[in-house]
């Protein structure tokens, strides 16, 4: 690792970073290859660290030669109890740049290759687990889904905003999921068979009406964007409206579920609070219109109020 | 400590499926699991799900597909329960609300998948794992279940018996990772392992971060046997740079495979006369290594899938995640241009030996879905059989682990069922370093003693192994693990070699040895994610050691498993399960013979050709 790579701290709290030195040609023998069969598994493994080590070497070499390019990323660093993290700061990190890396993959380097305890939530890698909802150059991006070289340098990586922030860039998710919870998030039709189920029709326009609201993946980007939800914990939030929308506009549900649902979503703290300020629509990583949605909410909340007049 | 009838271990199809039905079964149930449900890497299956929906289809049919899939490697009980029970189930998901795809008169949609006779794959969009997780989730939140999220299991709680089939599991001991703690969950009924693949295994995998195999793994020390491990599923579509999947549905759909001649090499090299594409996946990704390893890949490294032809409408219907994946990951415009593929680690068809019940060898231990191994994909899993998997029999586990009463198994399992031993011999012997002392063999609660008591003392005993991680100074776990991923990428991959099997157990041992040396450098109680990852990093030694023992033991070439020196199917020889057991770090291989006979007919192994 040259020194190009290593991190810096704008802090008086000292990152370490691991800095492996490459032994110098001149006292590191060519090894040589010896025979097939000939050779100990002992041989064969420092052959290997030799070889290794002459790789790094020139690896060293190349990037003082070319400047390989890095970008700093500069990452929120918080942990209640571990001394020198307990006020929260930045560090900074010197990633190498890849063609095609995203924030995600600067951030499991930064953590793989200096500081194995940097910490974030991530698993499929792929947009689809919904984990690593992260705020980068001050917007609400998911970490894999975001390309480096999209983004202006430094770049700046924090939890998301209007979370309790658990440890560095994780963020305690649980009042998010209470709002999920509190629409009733699952299937239930007015009468369900109780065996020998046959299949249930929907049209294709239906299924096509619902699609989009079903893609969430439960990230909290959008309420974390949302001021509204900032500023009034009890309001359901986008993410919570938009699974709500799955199901009162799903045909197959019935119609006497479709009514409580809307009681719901019409509340004090529903759908009424939207200030249709589109933040929740424009950093959805699934591109689901939420903002759309919950304004059709209020036009079926309307609807269904004026058929009692 | 915590208490309850059912314990199930991990959230994504599976252990959501075994959840609800033991739930209805009366059980007091409850989930464990590092992630939050919906980050569970089912989420993450695109194509579908087989099932024989229609009339002019049946249940049969799917059956010998699937065993010719198997390359006559699963057991006929295992698959033909599976292809009678998915209709069914899937009926019921529709009932759940999943957002299937539709047909003009508003039935699911069904679409070809590759190694299938009839189009019986029912999908929603190119996200129908998505779908499935998440209508799933929905039905557990609506039952009340309850999960504890981000609490990572490390061990279960076992007796010590020396005959595996006397033990019993009492439950678990588990990290809670937002506070550090480490706790027992007592199963007064029984613990359902639904942990997922393995991925981690490989460098180059569509699997997510947290498929560490780790249910794998500690049923195995526990005295479970591993069955057919060195069965792993190599995608043949994964995107070169990350490894993302792109699904084969793109195929389904009459995606093109090319090389950089311009080729559709599966039929112009002569792969897959008849199927081409839709060949089964083995098939499929030695092609393409073949074309790249001999100078006709694009930059030597992937082949093209073009979908261009399909046009916009087609592909936004069916296939829109698709471009999105392309884009994000790999800056392709699938609607503009073809899109870069090559073989990545996808499934792993071995795993926990199960009965069609679920059930193990341990009294009061289950496993169901990919981590299981009941066998169903044999040798080579087809497109679309997973899915169906993770439900059928996370079902099943879930109604006899709560005490329903079912028909007995037909599936034999535990050492009793051994047929005869394996006589491989590597260079380096594999197992633990030192087995007589190996500290987390079985839990040493003696055979008697309270259940209570059994998971007091797994909960002390993996307390002592954590702290002494965090107290320590050592080695970090990250170079092991990429040890361990470099070697089985290089050696235990597509192709396989004697030699380069042999070089994988060598290196494995030294990672073993380096393991020794661990610890973490994050002292936080707090969220501290370098300690699970090191737990993971034990599993994933334990794992890679039994597929490449696998590897080597199998000297035939038969689905996912080719050899270099013996390049036919043995049927004569090798119509049997391999199966490790840990044996307190003494590895045991044995074999047990595949059942052919089934209830619909006895499957004759039939040359596989597509």
């Amino acid at each position: 690792m040259s020194a190009d790579t290593d991190p810096e701290t704008d802090t008086e709290a000292e990152v370490e970073a691991e800095t492996e030195t490459p032994p110098p040609a001149d006292t590191e023998p060519e090894p040589s290859v010896p025979e097939p069969g000939t050779e100990s598994h002992q041989d064969r493994r420092m052959r290997e660290k030799g070889e290794q080590a002459i790789a790094r070497e020139e690896a060293a070499a190349d990037a003082a030669a070319e400047e390989i390019e890095t970008v700093e990323i500069r990452v929120y660093r918080y942990d209640p109890e571990v001394e020198g993290k307990t006020t929260p700061r930045f560090d900074a990190f010197h990633v190498p740049i890849e063609e095609g890396m995203t924030v995600l993959d600067a951030l499991i380097y930064a953590r793989d290759e200096f500081d194995s305890s940097l910490t974030f939530r991530h698993s499929c890698r792929q947009g689809v687990c919904g984990s690593d909802a992260l705020f980068v150059n001050g917007a609400q991006r998911l970490g894999c889904q975001t390309q480096i070289s999209d983004l202006e340098a430094p770049v700046q990586i924090e939890p998301l905003p209007h979370q309790e922030v658990v440890k560095d860039l994780v963020v305690d998710m649980q009042h998010f999921y209470e709002q999920m919870d509190a629409v009733e998030p699952y299937f239930d039709p007015d009468e369900e068979p109780e065996e020998d189920l046959e299949e249930q029709r929907q049209t294709r326009e239906n299924r096509e009406k619902i699609k989009l609201s079903t893609r969430c993946i439960q990230c909290g980007a959008c309420t974390s964007s949302c001021n509204v939800a900032a500023g009034d914990n009890q309001y359901l939030g986008p993410a919570a409206i938009n699974k709500a929308y799955r199901f009162v506009m799903d045909k197959r549900e019935g119609e006497d579920r479709r009514k409580q649902r809307l009681e719901t979503v019409k509340q004090e703290h529903g759908v009424w609070r939207c200030q249709t300020q589109f933040s929740c629509t424009e950093v959805c990583p699934k591109d689901i219109p939420l903002t759309e949605h919950i304004q059709e909410l209020k036009r079926e909340a309307i609807k269904e109020d004026i058929k009692f007049w | 400590m915590h208490e309850h009838d059912v314990i199930v271990v991990g959230a994504g199809g599976a252990g959501l499926r075994a959840a609800i039905a033991a739930k209805e079964e009366g059980a007091d149930v409850a989930i464990v699991t590092k992630l939050h449900p919906v980050r569970s890497h089912t989420g993450a299956a695109e194509g579908g799900i087989n099932a024989a929906l229609q009339e002019e289809d049946s249940w049969e049919d799917h059956a010998y597909d699937t065993m010719k899939g198997s390359d006559f490697l699963g057991d006929a009980p295992a698959i033909e329960t599976l292809t009678k029970d998915a209709r069914e189930d899937v009926i019921q998901l529709e009932h759940w609300g999943m957002p299937f795809s539709r047909e003009e008169d508003g039935t699911v949609s069904q679409r070809p998948f590759g190694g299938l006779s009839y189009p019986r794959t029912t999908y929603a969009g190119a996200e129908t794992g998505h779908h499935l997780l998440h209508t799933m989730y929905e039905q557990v939140v609506k039952r009340g279940i309850e999960v504890y999220e981000e609490w990572y299991v490390t061990d279960l709680a076992v007796t010590d018996e020396d005959d595996p089939e006397d033990r019993t599991c009492h439950g678990v001991a588990a990290y809670d990772i937002k506070n550090g703690a480490v706790e027992g969950f007592r199963a007064r009924d029984s613990v359902i392992l639904a942990t997922g693949g393995l991925g981690q295994v490989f460098d180059h995998t569509t699997n997510a971060v947290a498929n560490t195999g780790d249910g794998q793994a500690m049923a195995y020390r526990a005295g479970v046997p591993l069955e057919d491990m060195e069965f792993v599923q190599f995608h043949p579509t994964s995107l070169p740079s990350t490894g993302v999947l792109i699904s084969e549905a793109v195929r389904g759909e009459g995606g093109i495979l090319y090389n950089a001649e311009g080729e559709r090499f599966m039929f112009e090299r002569g792969y897959a006369n008849n199927e081409g594409e839709l060949a089964s996946r083995d098939v499929v990704s030695r092609a393409e290594l073949t074309e790249i390893n001999e100078g006709r890949g694009i930059e030597d490294e992937y082949v093209h899938l073009d979908m261009r032809h399909l046009g916009e409408e087609r592909i936004m219907d069916r296939l829109e995640n698709i471009l999105h994946l392309a884009a994000d990951f790999e800056g392709v415009d699938g609607l503009e241009e073809p899109m870069p593929v090559k073989p990545g680690q996808h499934y792993q068809m071995g795993g926990i030996e199960t009965d069609e019940n679920g059930e193990t060898c341990i009294e009061g231990l289950y496993a169901a879905g990919e981590c299981a191994c009941v066998s169903v994909h044999g040798a080579n899993r087809l497109g679309g059989n997973a899915l169906p998997e993770l439900f059928v029999f996370g079902k099943r586990a879930g109604y006899h682990a709560a005490g329903r009463d079912m028909k007995t198994a037909e599936i034999p399992t535990g050492p009793s069922a051994r047929s005869e031993a394996g006589d491989v011999s590597p260079a380096v012997e594999p197992g633990a370093i030192e087995p007589a002392t190996d500290e987390d063999a079985v839990a040493d609660g003696g055979q008697t003693a309270d259940p209570t008591a059994i998971v007091d003392q797994e909960v002390e005993a993996e307390r002592e192994r954590i702290e002494r991680l965090l107290e320590d100074d050592g080695t970090n776990h990250a170079d092991i693990r990429a040890d361990v991923q470099q070697t089985m990428t290089e050696y235990v991959n597509v192709f396989r070699t004697e030699e380069g099997i042999e070089t994988a157990l060598e290196d494995l041992q030294d990672a073993r040895r380096d393991y020794q040396d661990v610890a973490v450098e994050d002292p936080s109680r707090t969220f501290n994610t370098d300690l699970i990852h090191t737990l993971e990093t034990r599993n994933i030694i334990d794992l890679a050691e039994t597929i490449a023992l696998g590897a080597l033991a199998r000297t035939e070439f038969r689905g996912a498993h080719w050899r270099a020196e013996h390049q036919t199917r043995k049927d004569d020889e090798w119509l049997k399960h391999t199966m490790i057991a840990w044996n307190n770090g003494d590895l045991d291989l044995y074999y047990v013979p595949v059942i052919l006979d089934g209830e619909s007919k006895t499957y004759e192994p039939v040359d596989r050709s597509y």
